[in-house]
């Protein structure tokens, strides 16, 4: 790999040009760069990480549109052009994954969404900043937790024998197979989510909410608004660029359903609710070696995702806010 | 705040005692988890509701903590804590402060970070590249192929573009080269955040569990959250320590063992929690509101 590839192409490119400005630019250009040459040199770790496990992977995307042998190599094996694609679409289990995938991903936005924005409202009414501080701590604490530790409270709570079930059986009802029955899936994954963010996704709102001018609060205490309507038509408005500049990019990711916490919850009995693109991909390309197909499927929702989220960023630009880049 | 009516002060009431339950729902898992790991046996199944032990019982620690496979996981843990910590910085630090500064092509490498924010290869490609470079089934897959976030890096160059450029001006007049500059002044003067970054990263590596299963094969290299999920999740916590069972006479409860083991594995966390608390918010603020 070559070390500044901006640098060497502009030089050669100027002196054609420009004959008569030749000596001075090409001498610009060379001292500009030895000028810099300790900025390149701090640039180029991170450039050759970028350039060889961000960009040459997108190389071996033709996998996709060949038919891996490893015996043959990526580069000999024959290409099928696009009969993978064909399969995502005419596979019911690829089309069943790609429901599942938006189904929870919309259940999230309608149950997970809105429960930081609450919150925040919440410790934005608390006037003792000691209680608020400390609620604060607790509530941003499970952000930090793995899922692997997420999914194993749900599972010993859980489980036939779990507290949750001894508190049933002792009530004298029946204990319930949470674990099991596929129609906990998608709510137990909410609920997850809701446990392990919602504190964290506090932070930005009450970002937002620190910069109300107080003055707004007292001229409506004034008016003689009660703490509803001060809410109601001072805080909330505050929010709602911000509630739409996350909801508009929460959009963009409607096909990223959090890899890690639904391959540690999935198990024979949910596996036909609970299976997503990311944990379809692994399934078949790791573990059946079904390099082609799976690469495939991958792609597909790179380029569904990458739309979505780009389409996502203009909304938002849209609505005068500075998006995501 | 003067004129607090009535109905004003029920409501502060009621918003107080529902963020201290929603509080008491994020704790209290450790609260039992915590309970019943130093419980004995004949008090976990006498006391359905425990919430303090009754007798202070260490044999589940005593248990998992004779474990070699325990032990070992822990220790690969901390190696590519630390170890990848220290890449993450440098790697994050050295381009950040690169493309903070104006040098020629700078546009194309901030485009060129970005698009791998909005654009990723996937899983099977990416699995591949790590193949050919030689990291499969070495400790340095779960370091090497993440020494860089994006999302991180972007805002570690805001931080720096925020020093003022007469720090530069006059260093560069004495005579500093750009080197000199970014060792010898901006990062003993960006220690916040690099601390914030850092603890970011050191969190995610101690998190890390997928891509121990991705790209080791050899259990003696797996880190500790995959052992944590075989202790706790496929619930077979005697297999995943290893025999250690043969040497005691009456091997713990397993339920016991699991939860032992969830608060051993997250102990670090909660070490350093109340420094991540002084550091993160800073860190999240510094470049998401004018990212």
């Amino acid at each position: 790999m070559e070390n500044q590839p901006v640098q060497t192409p502009v030089v050669p490119k100027l002196n054609e040009k420009l004959p008569v400005q030749k000596i001075s630019l090409a001498a610009k250009a060379k001292r500009s760069f030895l000028r810099q040459r300790y900025l390149y040199l701090l640039l180029l770790p991170g450039f050759l990480y970028f350039l060889i496990y961000k960009y040459i992977p997108m190389l071996g995307l033709v996998l996709a549109f060949k038919d891996y042998n490893p015996f043959q190599g990526i580069i000999e094996s024959p290409w099928v052009g696009f009969a993978h694609f064909e399969k995502i679409f005419s596979n019911s289990d690829v089309l069943q994954v790609i429901w599942n995938t938006l189904s929870l991903s919309f259940l999230q936005i309608v149950f997970a969404f809105p429960v930081p924005i609450i919150l925040a409202i919440m410790l934005n009414e608390v006037r003792s900043q000691t209680f608020k501080r400390i609620v604060q701590s607790v509530i941003y604490l499970p952000h930090f937790l793995s899922w692997v530790v997420v999914v194993g409270i749900t599972v010993i709570f859980l489980r036939s024998e779990g507290l949750i079930n001894s508190i049933l059986m002792a009530a004298g009802l029946d204990s319930i197979p949470f674990l099991t029955n596929p129609a906990f899936f998608q709510p137990l994954i909410v609920l997850q989510v809701i446990w392990k963010e919602a504190g964290w996704g506090t932070i930005i709102f009450l970002a937002a909410l620190s910069g109300i001018n107080p003055q707004l609060y007292e001229a409506a205490i004034m008016d003689g608004a009660g703490r509803l309507k001060q809410i109601w038509y001072i805080t909330l408005p505050a929010l709602k660029s911000t509630i739409l500049i996350l909801l508009i990019l929460r959009l963009g990711n409607v096909l990223d359903s959090g890899f890690e916490q639904i391959f540690l919850m999935l198990n024979p009995f949910n596996m036909d609710v609970g299976n997503v693109l990311d944990t379809f991909v692994y399934f078949k390309g790791i573990q059946q070696a079904d390099y082609g197909f799976a690469t495939a499927v991958g792609l597909f929702k790179g380029v569904v995702g990458l739309i979505l989220v780009v389409t996502a960023n203009r909304l938002a630009k849209r609505f005068g806010q500075e998006g995501l880049y | 705040m003067h004129h607090r009516s009535i109905p004003d002060r029920i409501l502060e009431g009621f918003n107080m005692l529902a963020l201290l339950l929603i509080g008491f729902v994020m704790i209290f898992p450790f609260l039992y988890i915590f309970t019943v790991s130093f419980s004995s046996l004949s008090d976990f199944l006498n006391n359905d509701f425990l919430l303090w032990p009754k007798q202070w019982v260490t044999d589940a620690y005593e248990y998992i903590l004779s474990s070699q496979n325990f032990l070992r996981s822990l220790g690969v843990t901390v190696f590519i804590t630390i170890a990848g910590t220290i890449v993450n910085l440098f790697f994050t630090a050295t381009m950040a402060y690169a493309l903070a500064r104006p040098i020629a092509g700078q546009r194309f490498f901030i485009l060129f970070v970005l698009f791998t924010i909005l654009f990723s290869a996937g899983m099977i490609p990416t699995y591949l590249v790590v193949k050919a470079t030689g990291l499969l089934n070495s400790i340095w897959s779960l370091i090497i192929p993440v020494a860089i976030s994006p999302f991180y890096l972007i805002v570690m160059r805001q931080f720096f573009l925020n020093i003022p450029e007469e720090l530069h001006d006059a260093a560069l007049i004495d005579g500093a080269n750009e080197g000199q500059v970014f060792w010898k002044i901006v990062l003993p003067l960006s220690k916040p955040a690099l601390a914030a970054f850092g603890l970011f990263y050191a969190v995610m590596h101690w998190n890390n569990y997928f891509t121990g299963i991705l790209y080791l094969n050899d259990p003696s290299l797996w880190p500790i959250q995959v052992v944590l999920r075989q202790i706790v999740v496929i619930n077979e916590p005697n297999s995943a320590l290893g025999s250690t069972a043969a040497m005691l006479e009456s091997p713990p409860p397993p339920e016991t063992i699991q939860m032992a083991a969830i608060l051993l594995a997250t102990l670090p966390i909660l070490l350093v929690y109340p420094f991540l608390q002084k550091h993160f918010a800073k860190g999240v603020m510094l470049g998401s509101v004018k990212g």
